[in-house]
């Protein structure tokens, strides 16, 4: 290969790297002092591209160029004040999972939002004024501006490192950093220094999106875009580390443009190939210190003991399944078919709350399991002319398989991390499936993969699902209630003193990952029959993210919480769609939700029953 | 200088505070005494307001503190050194006291790095190590010195003497004398009732959350009895 391309392409990563750094380091500051993963922070990478380009469309000459650029970052930077204080701070203590959700109800909002301001169409960044020719370096043609952003970089990173270990600012962000309330209680408002980081974090972003933009431009896609790549850097770097972010972005950046010189086919692969490696080394990042399980506010109430149902109980859940055999009577194939949707997705939810609640593991990539178990039927079916009864069958075990193998890397760790590391595989997975083209047809999806004659009938295959898809319910309640779940159970609480009393913690973790895997992986392979086809998009980070929005719109603690958050947002979604704006909707309910009613649809209707007096009121001491 | 009345405070719905009640006068040492678990540690975290009492009230210096955020509370000039010392163990013993720096207050004394520093020299030689690297004693030290940083009027010192060597304990107790002498008021909980009598002029002691005596420790040297309840010798 020539020296030139070699060192253009190299340069060409390097400038990449400038708006990543800014990006993520950000976040990981931001991470640092409040302990929020902070899934918004894509979302201010795009205001401040956006703000950027309208102000750099105002204002003239160089002085307009560079100006916009430092106006936007402290436009975003204020726009982040009132994220922090409105959406935040009210829910510091709440647990981790509440917080995610949270700022995925931001991500909505700002969505939509933009959308109004700016508009559908894509925005060209303007070229910066004085620097909108190339330079040859070794024959190689190098954008001037990309050389300016890699002169800019170190700059940053010396102003950021001279801020956090000189100043006296940088002195208490990273004592809060190690204990909040001790710096309160030596005089320190802790509550202004959270909204400084906020402040600080969020310019960081939008300095970012602004600084790109001779580059990229900006367009309403662009904070999903970043926000895997800046998680893969945090992570890879050690949350928290500025100078671990600086690496990882140089590293990311690099291999990518290697990557799309050498290996086309493995762009998307390629991060999240080099970030579990890094984790499988050095768990906690290249810089990151160990994180303790349950440090950051865990603690919620404690869960309600279990119990097995009464009458009532019963007797409701009989009515619903009685109701639902009879539907086939008395509606058209047309509300089998959604019924069909809100069932598959009902399971599929119920897998996650169960891994997610009573198993304590907070999984960002569910849908992993859920899209391997449908490629896994397909798959077979297209390939190994597999009948259909027995790839169905298959299905749950291969997504099983395929959770035992990530389980075996994401259980060593836990927390963010852990849930960072199974974001990293659903990608990886995702990303194999959408370029391998030969094999799974890549964004073009497997088609023709219908169930066999005597189950081709709506009506026959609406009985096929609602059978298997109680069964997978009631297993899983099964479990819960059995030993295994008691033995999780005390897994989540108190990994140490279960470890104790003679419970091998990750192994019970490792086989119920394995499990709840297995049951999205049947909830896989339903979807998969009942539509014929199957595209990339089912193991999506988006479908990951459905599912635990309509887990905790439905209530964390109880697994019909999953059931009847998915009937909800499934029944609610025709309805939705049809709205302009429904993100922005959507997102206010569910920042509404995680600020007012925490306990979701089926806690909070419980509480209500008992205030009223429906419903025996449980006492427990803490 | 000090008003506690009818404090109640709880931990979820466990009754930790009963009704407590005392007063600190300025420039007095009070040893809050009694057996583990008897309420010292959330005495001292409600007074901080750290645990926020349900009912009752803290006057501190003639302003209610109750229902305040600790930090405005320590900007009043309420200085708290937690039983777990709770140094920022990345941070140099130099940013450690760095945190604690708030302006001379008027009513208290001023303390700055070098008086801090002559009264623990073993904080100077070890001042750009990290909070980390400590010993015990050391910790405990550094601690201190980072309250003091924060020029209180009233120091609020939870369980001292724990956990550290004989030899340190008596340094510590040397300190304390010497901080009452620069004019300061000191609360200390403790369970040692000899390093207790050393430093303090009264005793309060509570068990169960409920204050059982307050007075000298003449007075108390005069009911064994009450020693022998609620003290274990």
């Amino acid at each position: 290969m020539a020296m030139g391309l070699f060192v253009a392409q190299l340069l060409t990563g390097l400038a990449n790297a400038a708006a990543l750094f800014l990006v993520a380091s950000g976040l990981s500051l931001i991470f640092g002092v409040t302990r929020i993963v902070n899934f918004a922070h894509g979302s201010l990478y795009m205001i401040g591209a956006y703000v950027g380009v309208t102000l750099m469309n105002v204002l003239p000459g160089h002085f307009g160029f560079w100006g916009s650029i430092v106006l936007a970052g402290l436009i975003t930077g204020l726009i982040g004040v009132v994220i922090e204080m409105c959406v935040l701070r009210p829910v510091y203590k709440a647990p981790e999972l509440f917080q995610l959700v949270a700022t995925f109800g931001v991500i909505l909002v700002i969505q939509d939002l933009a959308l109004m301001i700016w508009g559908a169409e894509d925005k060209l960044g303007p070229r910066a004024p004085g620097l909108k020719s190339v330079v040859r370096i070794l024959g190689e043609p190098v954008p001037q501006y990309d050389l300016a952003l890699i002169a800019i970089t170190p700059f940053i990173l010396f102003a950021l490192w001279w801020l956090i270990t000189k100043t006296r600012v940088g002195i208490l962000v990273r004592a809060a950093t190690q204990d909040r309330e001790m710096v309160g209680a030596l005089g320190v408002n802790q509550a202004w220094l959270f909204t400084g980081v906020f402040f600080l974090g969020s310019a960081l972003a939008g300095l970012g999106g602004a600084i790109q933009l001779p580059k990229g431009g900006a367009d309403l896609l662009m904070d999903l875009n970043i926000i895997s790549a800046v998680f893969v850097v945090v992570v890879i770097g050690g949350m928290g580390s500025i100078t671990g972010a600086f690496l990882a972005s140089v590293l990311i950046s690099v291999l990518n443009v290697f990557g799309v010189t050498y290996l086309p086919q493995s762009t998307l692969v390629l991060m999240y190939v080099v970030m579990a490696v890094v984790l499988l080394v050095r768990p906690y990042g290249l810089f990151g210190r160990e994180e303790k399980a349950g440090e950051h506010g865990q603690v919620g109430e404690p869960d309600r003991p279990i119990r097995p149902f009464g009458k009532m109980g019963m007797a409701l859940t009989s009515l619903l399944l009685l109701g639902l055999a009879l539907v086939p009577f008395l509606g058209s194939s047309f509300a089998q078919v959604l019924i069909v949707d809100i069932l598959i997705f009902c399971l599929f939810a119920a897998s996650l709350q169960f891994i997610l609640s009573t198993g304590g593991l907070v999984s960002f990539g569910h849908a992993l399991f859920y899209g391997g178990g449908a490629y896994a039927a397909a798959l077979l079916m297209s390939y190994a002319d597999t009948p259909m009864e027995v790839a169905f069958i298959l299905a749950p075990i291969s997504a099983g398989l395929l959770a035992l193998v990530v389980g075996w890397f994401c259980i060593r760790l836990s927390g963010v991390y852990f849930a960072m590391l199974t974001l990293a595989f659903s990608q990886l997975g995702w990303s194999l499936v959408f370029q391998w083209n030969e094999v799974t047809g890549g964004d073009d999806g497997l088609v023709n993969i219908w169930p066999s004659a005597w189950l081709s009938d709506t009506t026959t295959y609406y009985y096929f699902a609602l059978v298997f898809v109680t069964a997978g319910i009631l297993f899983l309640r099964h479990v819960i209630h059995a030993p295994f779940g008691y033995a999780l159970r005390a897994a989540r609480d108190s990994a140490r003193q279960a470890e104790a009393t003679g419970i091998d913690v990750r192994k019970v973790q490792w086989m119920s990952f394995a499990l709840a895997g297995a049951i999205a992986g049947l909830a896989g392979a339903l979807f998969v029959f009942s539509k014929g086809s199957i595209f990339p998009n089912e193991l999506q980070i988006s479908k990951s993210f459905d599912a635990l929005i309509v887990v905790f719109l439905g209530g964390v603690k109880t697994l019909s919480g999953g059931i009847v958050g998915a009937t909800f947002l499934e029944g609610a979604k025709d309805w939705l769609i049809r709205l302009e704006y429904w993100r922005l909707v959507l997102g206010l309910v569910i920042i509404f939700v995680v600020i007012i009613a925490p306990d979701g649809i089926v806690g909070t209707l419980r509480r209500l029953g008992e205030r009223l007096g429906l419903r025996r009121q449980e006492e427990f001491m803490r | 200088m000090l008003e506690v009345s009818a404090l109640n405070s709880f931990y979820g719905k466990a009754h930790i505070l009963n009704d407590l009640s005392f007063k600190v006068e300025r420039g007095e040492v009070v040893a809050l005494l009694g057996r583990n678990g008897a309420g010292k540690t959330t005495t001292m975290k409600s007074l901080m307001q750290l645990v926020r009492p349900r009912s009752g009230q803290v006057i501190f210096d003639g302003t209610r503190i109750t229902g305040l955020p600790a930090h405005k509370a320590a900007r009043l000039g309420l200085g708290y050194v937690p039983e777990e010392r709770r140094i920022f163990s990345d941070l140099t013993i130099l940013e450690n006291l760095e945190v604690g720096r708030q302006r001379p207050r008027e009513g208290a004394p001023a303390w700055t790095l070098e008086a801090l520093f002559e009264l623990f020299p073993n904080l100077w030689e070890r001042r750009n190590n990290r909070g980390k690297a400590m010993s015990g004693g050391e910790q405990q030290m550094l601690t201190i010195a980072r309250t003091l940083m924060g020029n209180p009027k009233l120091l609020l010192l939870d369980e001292p003497s724990e956990g550290i060597a004989p030899v340190i304990v008596e340094q510590m107790a040397r300190t304390i004398v010497r901080l009452k002498n620069e004019g300061l008021t000191v609360i200390i909980s403790e369970q040692n009732l000899h390093f207790a009598r050393m430093v303090a002029d009264r005793a309060v002691i509570i068990e169960g959350g409920e204050k059982k005596f307050d007075g000298s420790f003449s007075e108390l040297e005069k009911h064994p009895e009450i020693r022998d309840a609620y003290l274990s010798v």
